[in-house]
């Protein structure tokens, strides 16, 4: 796998510390929804970082694909390419990179989504590219972040869950909840589970993604719930969201 | 070719100071680690020197803290290539530890809680060249670097400052720990720049 | 934050091992030499802000793989895997 030149055609803010770059990448050859990208920064004296990022945008024909980057409060690489980046900058890339972690469009069966945090952005790849296939396969999206502010695709999600043949959205804020919510604010947990993704007699295949903490927390619950191990799949992001 | 990325520079600081061939300055201390990190309750802690069939000393927290100490500054330089210098460390010297050990087995193989592994010549961690140290910058040692007690060998590579260190295994030959039996280099001096071994 | 919770799994090394291998590894199923547990690659443990990578089993913690990169060579070690299981044919395409 060879390293791909990236021309940055677009950059979108998605929350206050999160930013899209919108990319066209030298020979892309495509990608299935979950897949990932390594980006390779080289300083003039030589210097390289490598980090991966989850691809956010639907499997298409074309060669540009969407990378969605938290900004991290240490990080090395997250503040250069959410601050620093201009549109005409190119950057290195590999990928697409991945084969268990992804959702074909030939997939029939219920997919059960449980993002963490910057975890979301492999599963809007996922869903996105569900309404792009046409498919009709039933989806549920358990999305848990730290406070409303720092969810990102709101619109797009919201759309989603209006649309006939719509995706069943629950939200769980785990330190600030909007005015009036109905759950105090905390991490997810049984109960949540039970009312808010589909329940294991359904059989679905199941993708969690998040930092490794919430991972292995939401892979034990849903395990707990009567979900097959071999039935969850798993990505987890750095305990701090950057993946190295 | 790699395309340099305009305005890219990462975490490194401007080195002014003399640094080991191929090392970059930082000011933070990144954590490294091979594996999951130890807890070991300082009740259960041990360290023994042993000679691969008999165990020639032991000492549990109690008794490893009422040894002399030091405390030393000094540099450190990861094969990954950043360098911390001046950091402060509190530790008992190796050589108060070696002091009634009479061997003429000329290697040591450093283990530590975990199955981490690696290996040095006896004459490197003697005269003031390394220590088990349990403090660094005035407070107890965090678990990710090693607490509560990690070898600390300067003038060599850190991979070899083993963490979460529990003993050492007296041997008549060199035989190569974790790292160095993947390709990092037996001894690992970084101002020759010893980094991988030669083949 | 769990600060013990330092590893990533083994999507995190795919890349790097796309540069040795010609087949996705992550959908691999090894079965771990020490346990015995057969898992999807994927799941491994990956500890990879170190020297180099290393891979552990998620049940016993036993090093699945390790990978070195010494200027152009690739070191491997894959002693702690009993077997892999890879897919050869079942290559993710993109659907267009």
């Amino acid at each position: 796998m060879t390293w791909r030149t990236a021309r940055v055609v677009g950059l979108h803010d998605e929350t206050a510390t999160a930013r899209t770059l919108a990319l066209v990448v030298h020979d892309w050859p495509g990608h299935v929804a979950g897949q990932h990208v390594d980006m390779r920064l080289t300083a003039a004296d030589g210097y390289s970082a490598v980090r991966s990022y989850s691809i956010a945008s639907a499997s298409s024909s074309d060669r540009r694909i969407d990378l969605t980057i938290e900004r991290l409060p240490n990080g090395e690489v997250s503040p250069y390419l959410t601050k620093e980046v201009m549109v005409g900058d190119e950057l290195e890339l590999r990928g697409p990179i991945g084969g268990w972690f992804v959702w074909r469009s030939d997939q029939t069966e219920p997919i059960q989504l449980v993002a963490g945090g910057s975890g979301i952005v492999p599963l809007m790849a996922m869903l996105r590219s569900r309404g792009s296939a046409g498919s009709s396969a039933p989806f549920r999206l358990l999305y848990s972040v730290r406070e409303p502010e720092t969810v990102f695709y709101r619109d797009e999600l919201r759309a989603l869950s209006n649309q006939g043949d719509a995706v069943v959205i629950t939200y769980a804020y785990t330190r600030v909840t909007p005015k009036d919510w109905p759950r105090p604010a905390g991490r997810i947990d049984a109960p949540l589970i039970a009312t808010g993704t589909w329940p294991s007699t359904l059989r679905p295949t199941s993708y969690v993604c998040g930092p490794t903490s919430f991972v292995e927390h939401a892979t034990d619950l849903l395990i707990a719930a009567g979900h097959d191990r071999e039935k969850i799949r798993t990505e987890r992001f750095g305990a701090t969201g950057e993946r190295k | 070719m790699a395309i340099i990325s305009r305005g890219f520079s990462g975490r490194r600081s401007a080195a002014d100071a003399k640094l080991p061939p191929g090392q970059y300055l930082t000011t933070d201390f990144p954590v490294l680690s091979a594996g999951p990190t130890p807890h070991i309750a300082l009740d259960r802690w041990e360290f023994t020197i042993d000679d691969g069939s008999n165990v020639l000393k032991r000492w549990d927290w109690k008794t490893l803290r009422e040894l002399p100490t030091e405390a030393i500054t000094v540099d450190l330089h990861c094969v990954t290539r950043w360098s911390k210098l001046g950091t402060s460390w509190e530790g008992v010297a190796l050589d108060v530890l070696l002091a009634n050990v009479k061997t003429d087995l000329p290697y040591a193989m450093f283990r530590s809680y975990g199955d981490y592994t690696t290996n040095l010549p006896l004459k490197d961690v003697m005269n003031k060249q390394a220590w088990i140290a349990f403090k660094y910058d005035g407070a107890d040692l965090e678990p990710e670097h090693g607490g509560p007690a990690r070898l600390l060998v300067p003038h060599h590579y850190l991979w070899k400052s083993a963490k979460w260190v529990k003993g050492m295994t007296l041997m008549p030959h060199d035989k190569p720990g974790f790292w160095e039996n993947l390709g990092y280099h037996i001894y690992g001096d970084p101002w020759k720049e010893q980094r991988y071994s030669e083949e | 934050m769990n600060a013990s919770l330092n590893y990533l799994d083994g999507n995190a090394a795919a890349g790097e091992l796309s540069r040795i291998f010609a087949v996705d590894i992550t959908s691999a199923e090894g079965q771990c030499a020490n346990c015995g547990a057969k898992r999807r690659f994927a799941e491994a443990h990956l500890y990879s802000h170190s020297p180099g990578l290393v891979a552990r089993c998620a049940l016993c913690g036993h090093v699945l793989l390790r990978l070195v990169n010494v200027g152009e060579r690739v070191l491997l070690d894959l002693t702690g895997m009993r077997y892999l299981t890879l897919h050869p044919t079942q290559q993710p395409e993109a659907s267009s």
